[in-house]
This record gives C-alpha cells, structure tokens and sequence, in this order.
C-alpha cells in the first residue's frame, strides 16, 4: 500500500470542509445560485437576465441551472400558448436545455497525471550515501583480512598449470573447451553483445509488469545463467590442464 | 498489352534525400539517441519548450532530478547498483592514482614496483588491496545493474538509448579490469592475459592490435581508456 503525501492529503482535507461547510447553507444558494456562481462574471449575468425579462416580457427570472431547469419542466408541462413562442423561451425566442454533462476527461486528454514523488535531496542522496559508506567500509575490512595476489615474476618460459584468465572470462574460455577459438572467442560473445546491446528495439512490449513479459524475463535469464554457469564451471571445476575437477576432492585451482 | 502510364512524376534526388531523412529522423533508434529538445530531432522549433527540454532531459538532471517518485527510492527496487557501480569507479580512480606514485609500467620494473609498495610504501598494501578487491566488485555490481534493470523492464521507451550506453560501459568495465590485471606482470597477470589475449587474437578486425598489447604493457592502453571511464556515470 503506498503512502499518500501530505500535501494531497491536506488538499482532500480542505475540499471535505468547503463541502461541509456548502452543505450547511444550500438554503441560502438555491435562493441566488447565480450570485454564487462566481465564475460567471456580475455583467453578464445583469445583461442575460435584462435580455430574459425583456424577452419573456412578465416572468420574474432568477437565472442559473436550477431555475433553467424549473423553466423547461414548465414549457414541457404547458402547452405552447399562442403557438408561437414558448412560455419559458430564452433570448431571441430560444428554448435552452440541459441536454447532457461532458466531463473533461472523456473528451480531452489530461496528461499530467499526479505521481507520487519525493525529494531526491534528501529520500535519495541520504541512501545513496548510506550505500556507498557500508560498500566502502566492505572493501576497506576484506581489504584489510584479505591480501591481493601477486605470484612470482613473469616468466614467458613457464607456464602455469592450469593458466586461467580472469574470472569474468572464464565462461569463454570455458566456451573454447568446446568450440573452435573464432566461435568460443569471437562468434558467441559478439553475437551476445549485440543482442543486448539492441535489446530495446527488438522487444517492443511496451508493459513493464512481470507477468506481461514472461518471454523477455525467461530469455534473459536462460542468458544470465548461461554465463554464470560456465563462469562457475571455469573457475571451480577446472584444474591442471583444464581438466574437469571437483573442488572438494582435488582442491581450488583460482586466483582473482 | 495495355502500357501502363505511371503519371505521378518519378521523385527528384532531392525529394528522395528528404525522404530518406525523414525515415531515418523517424525512427525508433533516432528518437531514443535525441531526445526531446535535441536539434536533430524531427520537426525541431527554436520554442521556449524544447530550449527547456535541452536542461530537462540532459543526462546529469535525468540521473538525479529534483524529485523522484517515490517507489524508485526503494532500496529494495535497485539495491543501490548503479549508485555503487559509480562509487566503485570514483574509488577505484582515487586508489588507482595513488598507485600510479609508486608504479612505472614496464616489464623491467612493474613486479619491482609492486612489491616495494607493498613492503615498504605506507598503507601501500592496502590501497593496493582495495584496488584489486574494488575492480572485482565493481564487475560484480555492474552486471547485477544490468540484470535488475533487464528485470524491471527499465530499458524500454524513452529510455532505450541509456541501455546501449549501459551495455557499452559493460563492456569497457570487463576490458578495463582486465587490462589492470596485467599490470601487477607477476605468472598469474602475464597467463590470464595471454589466454584472453590469445582468444581475442581471433577477432577480425583487432586481432593484430591486441596481440600486441602483450609484448608492450597494458599500461598505455589504459591511460587512454580511462578518459572514457567518465562516461561510467550513465550506467545508473
């Protein structure tokens, strides 16, 4: 359940009481709504309602949607007298009704939808920071317990048993085991990298919600584990001459 | 048999040319590099609103805007990677030019270097430690960034553009760490280096660079990639 944020809350808050508080005098409203609807400006309202009683000659006219209404149920209700103009007629001889109500959203289209936001100074920073000070404080005690390597000097006449590239590399050179070098090296990682790279433009499912991308989440996964897997293999179950190993029999044979 | 009369006039080189611009300017891959604001883009006016988009959409306010909405602060939603992929690289800069004062990169003095920072410079071997333990971190969380942002479907439009740039800083990330990996020139930097190098040796097009790279020192190449480390901030 996400939270709301005060200022809406304070928004709803003010509407209730304003409701409230127009609820308690609707008397007092219906008597004038149209001084109270404040959007209309005074002058027009002067200059419709002198046009009306010019119009209607002797009805009293209170003006507004109400009285509107009241006129059309009295035109309806009397028979048109003198078969001309109707008795509730507006300006220039017009009957005016309420035929229906369009709310704005069905026909226009409202693109700025309130999203709940915060400040990123301080709801991100302050985390971010966090963060990075708990990471920095990682690697500063793992440096501290935990040497890196460095073996003895270079030496082109002897190779190690096994010789192991890094570990991110060892799913491809694990991949070598298998396929000629121009595929393992070049043809399957190549082809890796350019899928993803184009990504986006080959997955034109605009949903961002899990179940609608199952497709998408299987693949990249089946990918992720593909590495991961061969990563693993490379590093943990390799040993003299690249030979299949198990760790817990025959020991580690990795370096970072 | 009829002689069919095609009466529309065939296009001139120059509409053909506009044509093909269009498509081009219309296009998925366009509209995600130039983003709204962007001269290049389609239908571009000099309006206050695309003068303001230039600064909206600009890479630094797209990464930290003044608000975020608020499910995107979640620790849980992205685990702090891409902030601690950053961070990683900001540390890894700081150590890495404080190894720089102790270290000359060639194969007559890079192993003599290493171990007298690690025996007789102050906090040498420690920096050093963090260095190496940092740049496996930072391979680490950079492809743990890529995963969660594949997983959130973050990738997908507007923002298809940073996705390429992310997996492009993958890649300089796996190629910079590695290339540090043979500066230390002790049996392990010179054999894992050999072994990637001798794959990379089948590339079409680099295969006689980076053979190379392992008769001279990485050293050189990794001055200049490391300009291109700046653009790290993006993979956020």
């Amino acid at each position: 359940m996400t939270e709301i944020p005060e200022h809406l809350l304070k928004r709803a808050q003010a509407a209730r009481e304003k409701a409230a508080g127009e609820a308690a005098q609707p008397a007092a409203e219906a008597d004038s709504p149209a001084e109270a609807d404040s959007r209309i400006p005074a002058h027009l309202l002067e200059r419709s309602k002198a046009a009306r009683t010019k119009a209607a000659g002797d009805e009293p006219e209170s003006g507004g949607g109400v009285a509107v209404a009241d006129k059309v149920a009295a035109a309806v209700a009397t028979p048109a007298a003198g078969g001309g103009v109707p008795v509730g007629a507006g300006p220039g001889g017009h009957t005016q009704r309420l035929l229906t109500v369009v709310k704005s959203g069905s026909i226009q289209e409202v693109k700025a939808q309130p999203v709940d936001k915060v400040h990123t100074w301080p709801h991100l920073l302050a985390a971010e920071f966090v963060a990075s000070l708990a990471c920095l404080v990682f690697t500063f005690l793992f440096s501290i317990w935990v040497n890196a390597p460095l073996l003895q000097l270079a030496n082109n006449n002897q190779t190690p048993n096994p010789s192991k590239a890094p570990w991110y590399f060892l799913g491809l050179q694990e991949l070598l085991t298998m396929f000629h070098p121009m595929v393992a090296g070049v043809t399957i990682p190549g082809v890796g990298i350019i899928l993803l790279i184009f990504a986006p433009y080959i997955d034109k499912n605009p949903s961002n919600k899990p179940e609608d991308r199952k497709f998408a989440t299987s693949l990249m996964t089946v990918h992720l584990m593909f590495w991961a897997v061969l990563v693993m293999i490379g590093s943990f179950f390799r040993g003299p001459g690249f030979n299949f190993t198990l760790p817990w029999r025959d020991g580690l044979f990795f370096e970072l | 048999m009829a002689k069919i009369i095609d009466e529309t006039p065939r296009p001139t080189a120059k509409e053909r040319l506009q044509q093909t611009v269009d498509s081009v300017q219309g296009s998925q891959v366009w509209a995600s590099i130039f983003r709204p604001g962007s001269i290049f883009r389609k239908g571009y006016t000099d309006s206050p609103r695309n003068r303001s988009y230039v600064i909206m959409n600009s890479v630094l306010y797209h990464l930290h805007p003044v608000k975020v909405k608020r499910h995107a602060v979640k620790v849980s939603y992205t685990l702090c990677l891409g902030g601690l992929s950053f961070f990683l690289f900001i540390l890894l800069t700081v150590t890495g030019i404080f190894l720089m004062f102790f270290y000359r990169p060639e194969a007559t003095a890079a192993w003599d270097d290493i171990s007298n920072l690690q025996t007789s410079v102050t906090f040498g071997l420690l920096v050093r430690n963090m260095h190496r333990w940092g740049a496996h971190l930072m391979v680490l969380t950079v492809f743990l960034h890529m995963a969660r942002v594949f997983y959130h479907g973050a990738y997908k439009p507007p923002r298809e553009f940073n996705w390429v740039i992310g997996v492009i800083l993958l890649t300089l990330t796996l190629l910079l760490s590695f290339t540090g990996y043979l500066l230390p020139w002790d049996q392990l930097a010179l054999w894992a280096v050999a072994v990637g190098t001798n794959m990379m040796g089948y590339t079409p097009v680099f295969a006689s660079s980076s053979s190379s790279w392992r008769s001279t020192s990485g050293a050189s190449a990794r001055t200049a990639a490391s300009a291109d480390r700046c653009d790290r901030r993006l993979t956020e």
